[in-house]
């Protein structure tokens, strides 16, 4: 028999190719996971708390209590996910002795290390990380994580920030393929990028890893937005268990996500759902409450 | 005449499969309706989270297309979750889709959980030399029915088979550049 290899790049990547065109759901015990799991999410975020009441509780949030983890992960047969805070390598070991399917390193928990993010290479777990610009994917993937997703600003159910965040990246990766192969160093440079990650993509013409939208996604039409905006899938936070009927809100954007051009679809899917999640205007943030600008 | 590919395009790893196919010079497109299977001399059903595909299938009105293509004899690969899609699996209840196109029983992410995911090479009946495997939160044939042709084992667990015009995998072909057992369903259609 040959030798078996576990952790490499392509079975943590790979991992998360397989997530592709899925809705992650956010979900705090067991009810809401089998809700999640039966509405057809790809997998599941186990927390304590979702964004949110995050931002109600106030106070540092840490990683959940490894009980409501594993009451979840015996709840569903789909990929349990759980957020450790930025730089935790002691949550993040926890997350992995544990046997969670992919740990999210979170800006909506209250950052365990201002200067240093994980080193990700180094696990056997997959990591999914949040960037806002293309700088921040590559050094995320640098360090090792083998998923990306947008920051946007979450538990707002405001979407401006995950689009702005999608679009930065795509329209930074298209000004790199433009480059000449001379330019490339200053160009990593000029975003805090590794210069050989800056060089695959310029070769590839897109991430080596998938790029999820999330932070902000509150109805179907803002998870068919964030599609067509060249999301690989979406991460639903608050808005599910939020919104007035969490089991049709749930199956809503799911069918939205993979049908994102329906538009009539769409429209059907949308009638309904009773009342989504209440919105913040971003601009009514204080600097302090803003999560996005956690992590570098 | 170059034979066209569908690949089922609901959720999980369909631009892998598209790319795989196009770089063997296979005319592939995407399946997200009834009407897009007429044109095909195959489907793959990829892999991605089998509860989630098996829904969409089903919201999506193909479970009775998918079941005609089936009956018209038409080849049909399923890797991975795809697998689990095919198989019959009687012994475990279930409301999710099994279409039964292989009689198999099937343990679902039965190698463990994704920190248990692996990489390895597999003899595989009917290929020459070893074939690239990623295993990623596979399932494995727990056993098979009469005249289903076992084609790889791993551990001692059933990891392909194939019966009539139905291939399946429990690994993912697509995220490797070894063709070779994508060249082996092709010939299935040849």
């Amino acid at each position: 028999m040959s030798e078996k290899r576990i952790g490499s790049a392509r079975v943590k990547r790979g991992m998360a190719e397989m997530q592709k065109g899925g809705v992650i759901m956010d979900v705090v015990n067991a009810e809401q996971a089998r809700i999640a799991e039966a509405a057809g999410a790809v997998a599941v975020m186990a927390l304590e708390r979702v964004p949110s009441d995050i931002r109600k509780a106030g106070g540092v949030a840490r990683m959940a209590n490894p009980e409501i983890i594993e009451e979840v992960m015996n709840a569903v047969s789909i990929p349990v996910m759980a957020k450790a805070r930025i730089g935790h390598i002691a949550e993040a070991r926890i997350l992995e002795a544990m046997g969670v399917d992919y740990i999210d390193e979170s800006e909506v928990l209250t950052p365990a290390d201002e200067e240093y993010h994980l080193l990700k290479s180094d696990y056997v777990v997959p990591f999914v990380c949040g960037c806002r610009d293309l700088g921040e994917a590559l050094r995320r993937i640098g360090e090792g994580a083998s998923m990306l997703r947008t920051k946007g600003e979450p538990g707002t159910g405001n979407i401006v920030e995950a689009v702005r965040h999608m679009r930065k990246v795509n329209s930074q990766i298209a000004v790199l393929s433009t480059k000449s192969n001379d330019e490339l160093m200053t160009f990593a440079r000029d975003i805090g990028a590794p210069y050989e990650l800056v060089k695959e993509i310029k070769e590839l013409g897109k991430l080596p890893v998938v790029n999820f939208a999330a932070g902000g996604v509150a109805t179907p039409a803002d998870a068919a937005l964030m599609m067509s905006l060249g999301a690989d899938g979406v991460f639903v936070g608050s808005g599910i268990f939020k919104s007035e009927s969490p089991e049709k809100f749930a199956r809503a954007i799911v069918r939205a996500t993979t049908n994102y051009e329906d538009y009539a679809l769409i429209a059907e899917l949308s009638k309904d759902l009773g009342e989504p999640m209440k919105g913040i205007e971003i601009s009514h943030l204080g600097e302090s409450e803003r999560m996005q600008e956690r992590g570098w | 005449m170059s034979k066209t590919i569908g690949v089922l395009d609901l959720q999980g790893a369909v631009r892998e499969h598209l790319l795989a196919l196009k770089a063997l010079g296979v005319n592939a497109v995407s399946v997200r309706n009834a009407e897009d299977f007429d044109a095909l001399d195959g489907l793959i059903i990829p892999g991605g989270e089998s509860t989630a595909i098996g829904r969409l299938i089903r919201e999506q009105g193909l479970e009775d297309r998918l079941r005609a293509f089936h009956k018209e004899g038409k080849a049909i690969f399923g890797t991975c979750a795809g697998l689990i899609l095919c198989s019959t699996d009687e012994s475990h209840e279930t409301d999710d889709l099994r279409l039964g196109f292989i009689d198999m029983e099937v343990e679902r992410n039965g190698f463990g959980r994704q920190i248990a995911s692996f990489e390895t090479s597999l003899t595989f009946a009917g290929i020459d030399q070893e074939v690239e495997a990623v295993f990623i939160r596979a399932p494995y044939i727990q056993s098979v029915g009469p005249d289903v042709n076992v084609l790889a084992t791993y551990d001692d667990k059933i990891v392909a088979a194939e019966y009539e015009n139905v291939l399946v995998t429990a690994h993912h072909p697509e995220l490797t550049k070894d063709y070779a057992v994508l060249n082996y369903f092709l010939d299935k259609i040849r």
